[in-house]
């Protein structure tokens, strides 16, 4: 074995492990710590799979802006009746658990055992091969494909998706401020 | 043995179909919004993984996978903003953040 599966089998137990915390812990603050340790160990898992600037905004967005808007959520949403037990499940916990179960089951057939699986797909741009030579600079890269206009690149869609924040920031504002 | 794209498939899998736990088993509103951000980053550890053993020409020298997810990221975090301005909104008028509890569109 070498580091980088090594790295990966750290990163994906503490990743999985830290999901299983967020849905099983009985303080919802809790929770929301093991939220942010998920977000981190996703953004390692991004860097072994050589996407740089995915890992730095990862960190950035989730770990940084979404964990603190629900902390903050959390902390203006206090209640009584779920003092004891701030993150209650439902009645119909176990049909979510095995609906979850089975949709989960056949996502992992169809990526593995199924005759649509990619059981050839690991000798591309993986590890230890040159069929694919990436720019040494990620960042770089993915500023040209954003935003260069001439060349192959993304500038309609990234116009949309900031319009798409726009509309967000207004609507957050209008529904959550005060009468 | 090396990593193969199966690795983060079933990595991307297993996140997912616990995030969907999540969603689907909570009473708080805003443990189902946690629920829903981890089934977002189980499909950017999909698309990512894709991105890299991507033996397909153009797609692979336009890292499709990765500007994807960076789509994602974007609209997650306008979702999660707004999901939360409501479940704030909803709490000021009603005292309470169980779903359950929260019924006036039921029908």
């Amino acid at each position: 074995m070498d580091l980088v599966t090594v790295l990966f089998w750290i990163i994906a137990i503490i990743l999985v492990g830290s999901a299983l915390l967020v849905v099983s812990m009985r303080n919802i603050v809790h929770s929301a710590l093991a939220l942010v340790m998920l977000f981190a160990m996703a953004a390692g898992i991004y860097l072994l799979l050589n996407a740089e600037f995915i890992a730095i905004v990862q960190i950035l967005i989730y770990a940084g802006a979404v964990a603190i808007l629900v902390l903050f959520a959390l902390m203006l949403t206090r209640t009584d009746s779920l003092s004891t037990n701030s993150n209650p499940n439902n009645k119909q916990w176990w049909l979510a658990a095995i609906i979850s179960t089975l949709v989960g089951a056949a996502i992992i057939f169809a990526a593995t055992f199924s005759q649509y699986s990619t059981a050839h797909g690991g000798s591309g741009a993986g590890y230890g091969s040159s069929a694919c030579h990436l720019p040494p600079n990620n960042v770089v890269y993915i500023g040209q494909l954003l935003y260069s206009p001439t060349c192959y690149s993304y500038v309609l869609p990234f116009e949309i998706a900031s319009l798409v924040l726009l509309v967000a920031i207004v609507g957050a504002i209008v529904i959550g401020r005060e009468e | 043995m090396g990593l193969s794209l199966n690795h983060f498939l079933v990595l991307g899998a297993l996140l997912f179909c616990i995030g969907l736990y999540g969603a689907l088993a909570k009473r708080n509103a805003i443990a189902i919004l946690m629920g829903i951000e981890i089934m977002l980053n189980a499909v950017n550890v999909t698309l990512i993984g894709f991105s890299f053993f991507n033996t397909v020409k153009p797609y692979s020298t336009y890292l499709t996978g990765q500007i994807f997810a960076i789509f994602i990221i974007t609209v997650a975090a306008a979702e999660a903003a707004v999901a939360l301005a409501m479940i704030i909104s909803i709490y000021r008028k009603r005292s309470t953040v169980d779903v359950g509890e929260i019924n006036l569109m039921k029908w």
